[in-house]
């Protein structure tokens, strides 16, 4: 399979949505709204639910499955707005040390003259700001797209782990297909090149595990993925060197992918 | 309603209709793309690039860093790391000599330590002339190694910012490069040490969304570009006119994401001031 094939089926509207995956692995869960400044941003799906006996705050991006709730999410891609309301749940969850799990399915932050003026980019370095110091584990798992800034923006994680067939991309391969060589339609071309599978993600050490997709969408999957969740923030709450090992987990891809000359 | 052309100026890159903000040097005579006088360098040399008009040209990392370090007293650092195409990307390594030969340097940003004004502090400038101070895993490292140096000896950063964003060339690995920096530029908070950032034309992307807009004061120069998406992208996708003045340096002051404009002739001794509020006794010493 071809890295653009991947990219097809990261992107395809009949894969489960970051709110299935929250709904499907945390019981009870409650779903909390609002970035307490501006708005409520619905391409964010976030709360509080219990994994077991833990309580667990969850964050996803959703796309939506049908017109009506995609145009209600703008297709998951959060607004500033959406970013803020993810911190402040993760500042919120920081106070009672409670685990941070996020879902991150999106083709970037969402692009408009409204999204610029209220600050995107701020939004974004705001939460890596944030969360690079943030006294709590957390775990992301790409669960489709994982766009650009506006992913990594709820994925500054302690692990970070991908479906088997989701991506991980600094710029869609149209955009860097039309950049680079004019012409979108290489974008196949420029999949290859950008090496955004999870299998190079893994490569390269960003993500820690990739997880396979027998079942996906399926009670057996749901129930196999949130055990996985369940042992690993038992690991993480254990972890006193926790924001240390975030630093340097960061910290290390500069050093390993660089030369001295 | 027609356009009346002769009120009209052009307060972006999308309504310069593409035409590329002229850099400062490399020929005899400049073009002005605000008032379309022509300059000679020699003259712009004088204003520090500036034209009569007020239309600040870019500057080179080395130029800028001739202008705003006091003489003699910059001590560069990390000056051997370069990057490693790590992606084996097509036409990189092409791109990465070409863009060296241009700035004359090894990457797209210069970091170091020097006085301003008799102030010191670490100091980063990045350079539109490497791939338009794209962002790759050697930028971040730099970056990032500065601000573990000011946090060790305790400095202030000062960090000027133009960039296209995050490069392309080196995928999630410049990705990575957005958090590793924040994550470096916490830490130097967490000491209260002072990061001034300077916003010149253009910051946008990746950068835009981690340490440019992490200063604890951020300044940008008149007429700079600065947002997150490409002005061009987000016309093309909300099908909407840009309002005018759209990722300005002084929209993004009335929207309140900047603290102040400051003319590229009041800067030194703008940073200058910042830095002597910010001074603390215990690193006299240094």
């Amino acid at each position: 399979m071809s890295a653009y094939d991947i990219v097809r089926i990261a992107r395809s509207g009949s894969r489960p949505t970051g709110a299935d995956y929250v709904r499907s692995i945390f019981s009870p869960f409650i779903e909390l709204h609002g970035d307490r400044r501006f708005s409520d941003d619905a391409a964010i799906f976030a709360g509080i639910g219990m994994l077991g006996k833990q309580p667990v705050t969850a964050i996803a991006i959703d796309k939506g499955h049908d017109t009506a709730e995609r145009t209600k999410r703008h297709f998951g891609a959060p607004e500033p707005e959406g970013y803020r309301k993810a911190l402040r749940l993760m500042k919120e969850a920081e106070k009672f040390r409670r685990p941070i799990v996020t879902f991150v399915d999106t083709s970037g932050a969402y692009c408009g003259i409204d999204a610029e003026e209220r600050g995107q980019g701020s939004a974004i370095a705001e939460n890596l700001w944030e969360m690079m110091d943030l006294d709590t584990p957390i775990l992301s798992i790409l669960i489709g797209e994982g766009g650009s800034g506006g992913a990594l923006a709820l994925a500054a994680a302690d692990r970070v782990w991908m479906l088997e067939n989701s991506v991980y991309s600094v710029i869609s391969p149209e955009g860097c297909a039309s950049i680079l060589w004019k012409d979108a339609g290489k974008a196949a071309e420029a999949a290859e090149g950008l090496k955004l599978t999870a299998e190079d993600a893994a490569r390269f050490g960003i993500v820690e595990e990739i997880i396979s997709e027998d079942g996906l969408g399926g009670k057996a999957f749901y129930n196999r993925l949130g055990e996985r969740i369940g042992r690993e923030l038992e690991a993480l709450m254990e972890d006193s060197g926790l924001l240390q090992r975030r630093y340097d987990r960061f910290r290390s891809f500069g050093r390993k992918y660089t030369e001295k000359r | 309603m027609p356009r009346l052309k002769f009120l009209f100026k052009p307060q972006n890159e999308l309504e310069k209709r593409g035409r590329k903000a002229a850099p400062l040097y490399g020929e005899p005579e400049k073009t002005c793309p605000n008032c379309h006088c022509t300059l000679t360098v020699k003259a712009l040399e004088e204003t520090y690039g500036v034209c009569s008009c007020g239309y600040h040209f870019r500057m080179g990392a080395r130029e800028r860093l001739a202008f705003i370090a006091d003489e003699g007293s910059f001590y560069e650092l990390f000056a051997d790391i370069r990057s490693a195409d790590p992606l084996s990307f097509p036409g990189y390594q092409e791109k990465l000599r070409k863009a060296e030969a241009v700035s004359g340097g090894n990457e797209s940003v210069v970091t170091g330590t020097c006085t301003i004004k008799g102030e010191k502090c670490a100091l980063f400038i990045m350079d539109s002339l490497f791939m338009m101070g794209s962002m790759g895993a050697a930028t971040g490292e730099k970056i990032t190694r500065l601000f573990e140096y000011a946090a060790g000896n305790d400095l202030p950063v000062v960090g000027f910012t133009v960039s296209g964003g995050a490069r392309m060339q080196e995928g999630m690995l410049s990705l990575m490069q957005m958090a590793a920096t924040s994550a470096a530029v916490r830490r130097h908070s967490n000491k209260g040490l002072l990061y001034l950032t300077v916003l010149t034309d253009p910051t946008t992307g990746g950068v835009t969304a981690s340490f440019a807009m992490e200063g604890d004061i951020i300044i940008a120069e008149p007429g700079a570009t600065v947002g997150f998406a490409g002005a061009r992208v987000v016309e093309q996708t909300t099908r909407q006119p840009l309002p005018k003045g759209f990722q300005t340096a002084e929209s993004m002051l009335e929207h309140g994401f900047i603290d102040a404009i400051v003319e590229r002739k009041d800067e030194k001794e703008m940073i200058r001031l910042i830095l002597s509020m910010h001074r603390r006794e215990d690193s006299e010493r240094i």
